[in-house]
């Protein structure tokens, strides 16, 4: 259908989001290249010169740095394998027959309209507080010793509070795609004798398949760059314990004002993103073609 | 649903999922009971909390006091309003183009969209900030209008595009056959038949936009800051603070939390990104 | 006529008055802490605006993120805020770099009497003999503890500077978590002003110094690892559960809710909490000195807030006319008439201290102004060393290595690594830093 005008029209209305983002990826990303090439420390006033690969060396010998790259992969990790699953429960739940659907899946989902800091806070304060936090009031009338939750298991505490959060999303996304599977393939399944499981794997989660690389895919482009709620809980501790590639260039350029190296973990930064984006399209970009 | 459905079904179906409702809504009612209570009620025995105390506005009247709700309140809206119409302006019609006249390099240039959206923000802060300062965008709702469009426009192109594609081709070509112009084309046709999928759009827009927590903590300081600015004055405990975060917390989300009670049938059917076929 | 003449320039006088009020009605922005003695400044401040027309936007951050928003601010001339709360580590550094306002001009006005405020404190927040900001409160650290607690275990209340050993003993047998009493609280959240203030200070008892004199790193030396195990053991064996979260304001809300038998902390803490309208423990609360250890020399450490203007800003008259009234006399005095004196922000003014209405109702004040004259910045630790400050080292660069030390020790107190192991990073990681920054060639 696309004529030869249509198609110079096409590229005239694409035209200003590319550029749009080309120049909000290109700018800041050249800046951030050329920075990283500086010896260049916001608190020392002076000179910025030129400083050679020095930047990249000091941010990639960091004693923290291995520890971000692992701590990235296993609170992306984490939080995408108990949204994945937990949101496929939920979703195959509330797709169930009930009563008050509307009231229960607005609670089911209502986590997701919470801004970071506030669910930080609250699960900080209210929740994880070994002594006036519920879990730990919880604990101690049972006579158990509270947990410390940001000492001992700081990275799961972390992994829930985010997952808290993004398990609406999945389950709002494969509820979405649930309710477009055909019911009376399901029936038929049933009729011949399928057994509950047999359903799931073979019609379900087949038909689910888009739906949860789509879950995945966008849960990851905002999982790798979690910030807000490391900074309100552990600051990146104790020790480096919960500090990931994002919080370690915080670290890095606001915390110790070294843009130079900061930025040297940016650029890094950058270029590990764009291989898991890479080798995630290659994985599941060919769901998503049409 | 075909099939007849017994009562005691549903009723157990009711049960398992209202737990799993209760469970996932209990942090978000816990503030709101906390936020009506007073400071020394708000660290007491879960149990007393709820049954052997009082209820008082006290903690929303000291926030109000200290910080002046209504202004970020309505920063938070021009920012998140502003920039959800800017995105639209810029990819309606990139979606469009992408969707009805594909080429070979739509799926690449869609992944490259996405892809802007990974990099992370804490590595660009310093330049970005230099650039406010030098265009004097700093602590401007102007500034963070642009900015939060910018960020969020890759997920606006990409639902725009799924929904767009949806549309059967066949009505586009019988509207131009009839002749209508490429304009028309896209505000008499195309729109209406978008809208569904478009108000969920606007609406994922808005809650990303409303909870963004870098950016508008840092571009601004008091004339443009939102929300979320407005929560981290209450971020470090100063005494028993239980009760004032509560009433904080609760101050900040819950226009939200409502506008999301209301659409919440608009975002369960809308929100597929394509995922569904 | 000496009424008309009167008369005449007062009309005058008025009209000057008008104008002056009318062409400097202004907006300023302040950067601030939600501290108590900032909070109250904040409910005071509309009789600043009324009186000049004036308005002010008040930023209200956390510490860190305070910290952060101005640095940053102030370091690339971004000119959002007028005026900075400010802390005795960063005031003298930016006013070596030519960032921040000089007020030595504070010391030709006679009513603000600059003069009034300690000279240890003026000169805490002086780079190369100038004023660069103004205090609203200074203080030490020593000992908060409970007189009951103290009392039903049959310990008697020390007159004299007592050991860190012997401060373990009393916090041991004060220790009931059964009764939610802790034997101590401390600040065990990893940060260069939380943990390490602290840290610092008892590492300093224990003969440990951050570098010597050719500013290498020394915190590899048994006199840190010493401090840093006694620590750890001290927290484990009479601390809360989940220390490594709290920091000052965590503490002072447990202390202040009598879960705490003793605590090290800043001396400001104290007029909170014998406040009883904000504290549970008013009445059952008493200091003594900080411990010390191998050396009594840096064991209490020296903090001032103050309030600084960055040379940023466009409106440096008007917030000097601020900085002027919320640091006068007048301000402490209005505290205490409106907030009770026990409130009066304490370790800045000399009047105040001698005021007998602040004398009265908070007996301790001259304690805190004793402990405060007794801290020496200039010779803060029993070895030689190359730095200024007792808790901090006033150089740049220690920004990022107290946080990564302050981190490394709180990993070490919830356990996920040994003491060797958190100081051998931490030695390794400083190294790194003094060699980057040029220090070590």
């Amino acid at each position: 259908m696309a004529t030869k005008a249509s198609r110079s029209a096409a590229r005239l209305m694409i035209s200003p989001a590319v550029l749009l983002l080309l120049g909000w990826m290109l700018v800041p990303l050249c800046l951030t290249i050329y920075f990283s090439f500086l010896r260049y420390n916001l608190l020392q006033i002076g000179e910025t010169p030129f400083a050679g690969w020095e930047n990249y060396y000091w941010f990639v010998t960091d004693p923290s740095f291995n520890a971000a790259i692992k701590n990235t992969l296993v609170l992306v990790g984490g939080v995408l394998a108990i949204t994945t699953i937990g949101g496929l429960f939920a979703a195959i739940l509330l797709d169930r027959p009930m009563f008050g659907t509307g009231i229960i899946r607005i609670m089911v989902i209502a986590p997701f309209f919470v801004m970071p800091t506030v669910s930080a806070l609250v699960w900080k304060n209210m929740f994880m507080n070994p002594v006036n936090g519920i879990f730990g009031r919880i604990a101690t009338s049972l006579g158990f010793q509270p947990i410390d939750f940001f000492g001992q298991i700081p990275l799961a505490s972390i992994i829930m509070i985010v997952s808290w959060t993004w398990l609406p999303f999945a389950t709002l996304i494969l509820l979405t795609a649930l309710q477009s599977l055909d019911q009376e393939q399901l029936e038929a399944a049933e009729m011949d004798g399928a057994g509950w499981w047999s359903r799931f794997w073979f019609i379900m989660l087949p038909h689910l398949a888009r739906a949860i690389t789509v879950v995945i895919l966008i849960q990851t482009i905002f999982l790798l760059s979690i910030f807000a709620e490391i900074l309100v809980t552990t600051n990146g501790g104790p020790g480096t314990a919960t500090t990931n590639l994002t919080y370690l260039i915080y670290v890095s350029s606001l915390l110790q004002f070294d843009v130079g190296m900061g930025s040297a973990g940016g650029v890094i930064a950058i270029i590990l993103a764009n291989i898991v984006a890479i080798f995630l399209m290659r994985m599941i970009g060919k769901n998503l073609d049409a | 649903m075909a099939r007849a459905v017994s009562n005691r079904t549903k009723v157990a179906n009711t049960a398992i999922a209202g737990a799993l409702g209760f469970l996932m809504f209990f942090p978000i009612l816990w503030i709101l009971v906390l936020a009506f209570k007073t400071e020394e009620d708000a660290i007491r025995a879960p149990l007393e909390v709820l049954f052997g105390s009082g209820w008082t506005m006290e903690s929303f009247a000291t926030v109000q006091a200290r910080s002046d709700y209504f202004k970020h309140f309505s920063n938070s809206v021009i920012i998140s309003l502003g920039s959800t119409f800017l995105g639209l302006l810029v990819a309606i019609p990139a979606a469009w183009s992408m969707a009805f006249v594909p080429s070979k390099h739509t799926r690449n240039v869609l992944m490259w969209m996405l892809s802007t959206k990974m990099l992370p923000p804490v590595g660009v802060l310093v330049p970005i900030y230099l650039i406010f300062r030098d265009l004097e965008l700093l602590d401007s709702r102007f500034g963070l209008t642009i900015v939060l469009m910018l960020i969020n426009l890759p997920i606006i192109i990409w639902m725009l595009y799924t929904y767009f594609k949806e549309i059967p081709g066949e009505i586009l070509e019988a509207a131009r056959m009839d002749g209508a112009t490429l304009r028309a084309e896209i505000l008499y046709v195309l729109t209406p038949m978008a809208i569904p999928g478009m108000a969920s759009t606007v609406l994922l827009n808005i809650i990303l936009a409303w909870n963004e927590a870098f950016w508008t903590i840092n571009l601004t300081a008091s004339n443009a800051a939102p929300l979320t600015q407005f929560i981290t004055s209450y971020s470090s405990p100063e005494g028993l603070f239980y009760a004032k975060l509560s009433a904080a917390s609760v101050m900040a989300i819950a226009p939200i939390l409502i506008m999301g009670w209301f659409s919440q049938k608009q975002l369960v059917r809308g929100l597929t990104f394509g995922a569904v076929k | 006529m000496p009424t008309k003449h009167t008369l005449l320039s007062s009309a005058v006088g008025f009209g000057i008055a008008a104008l002056a009020s009318t062409a400097v009605a202004e907006e300023i922005t302040i950067a601030t802490v939600n501290n108590a003695d900032m909070i109250v400044m904040q409910k005071l401040a509309p009789q600043w605006e009324e009186a000049t027309g004036n308005t002010i936007n008040w930023v209200v951050l956390e510490e860190n993120v305070l910290r952060q928003r101005t640095t940053q601010d102030i370091a690339t001339g971004g000119g959002s805020f007028d005026i900075m709360f400010i802390g005795a580590y960063e005031t003298p550094i930016w006013g070596a770099n030519g960032w921040l306002t000089s007020l030595n001009d504070f010391g030709d006005d006679a009513d603000y009497d600059l003069e009034d405020i300690f000279q240890l404190v003026r000169n805490g927040l002086s780079a190369d003999g100038n004023l660069y900001a103004v205090p609203l409160y200074s203080e030490t650290s020593f000992t908060f503890y409970r007189t009951d607690l103290f009392e039903k275990a049959g310990i008697e209340p020390p007159t004299e500077q007592i050991t860190y050993t012997e401060f373990a003993e009393m916090a041991a047998k004060l220790h009931d978590p059964d009764n939610g009493v802790f034997g101590t609280c401390q600040r065990g959240k990893a940060g260069w002003g939380e943990n390490m203030a602290f840290v610092g200070t008892m590492a300093n008892a224990f003969g440990a110094r951050w570098f010597d004199m050719d500013w290498n790193p020394q915190l590899d030396s048994p006199e840190w690892n010493a401090a840093i195990t006694y620590y750890v053991d001290l927290m484990n064996n009479s601390g809360p559960p989940g220390a490594t979260a709290n920091g000052h304001n965590e503490n002072r809300a447990l202390f202040k809710d009598g879960k705490c038998a003793t605590w090290v902390d800043a001396t400001s803490a104290a007029n909170d909490v014998r406040n009883p309208a904000t504290s549970n423990v008013a009445d059952v609360t008493d200091f003594f000195q900080a411990p010390k250890q191998e050396t009594d020399k840096g064991t209490g450490w020296f903090w001032s807030w103050a309030l600084a203007i960055p040379a940023s800003s466009q409106k440096a008259d008007i917030a000097k006319d601020f900085l002027k009234w919320a640091t006068s006399k007048e301000y402490f005095q209005m505290v205490g008439d409106t907030e009770g004196w026990v409130a009066v922000p304490s370790g800045t003014r000399a009047s105040i201290h001698e005021d007998p209405r602040l004398l009265e109702a908070a007996p301790f004040a001259e304690t805190i102004k004793n402990a405060i004259f007794s801290v020496d910045p200039a010779d803060p630790t029993r070895d030689p060393v190359p730095y200024t400050g007792v808790q901090f080292v006033a150089i740049p660069e220690f920004q990022g290595i107290g946080n990564y030390v302050g981190q490394q020790v709180a990993a070490a107190l919830a356990g996920q690594m040994s003491v060797e192991q958190a100081l051998a990073n931490s030695q390794q990681f400083a190294v790194r830093e003094m060699t980057k920054a040029g220090y070590i060639k």
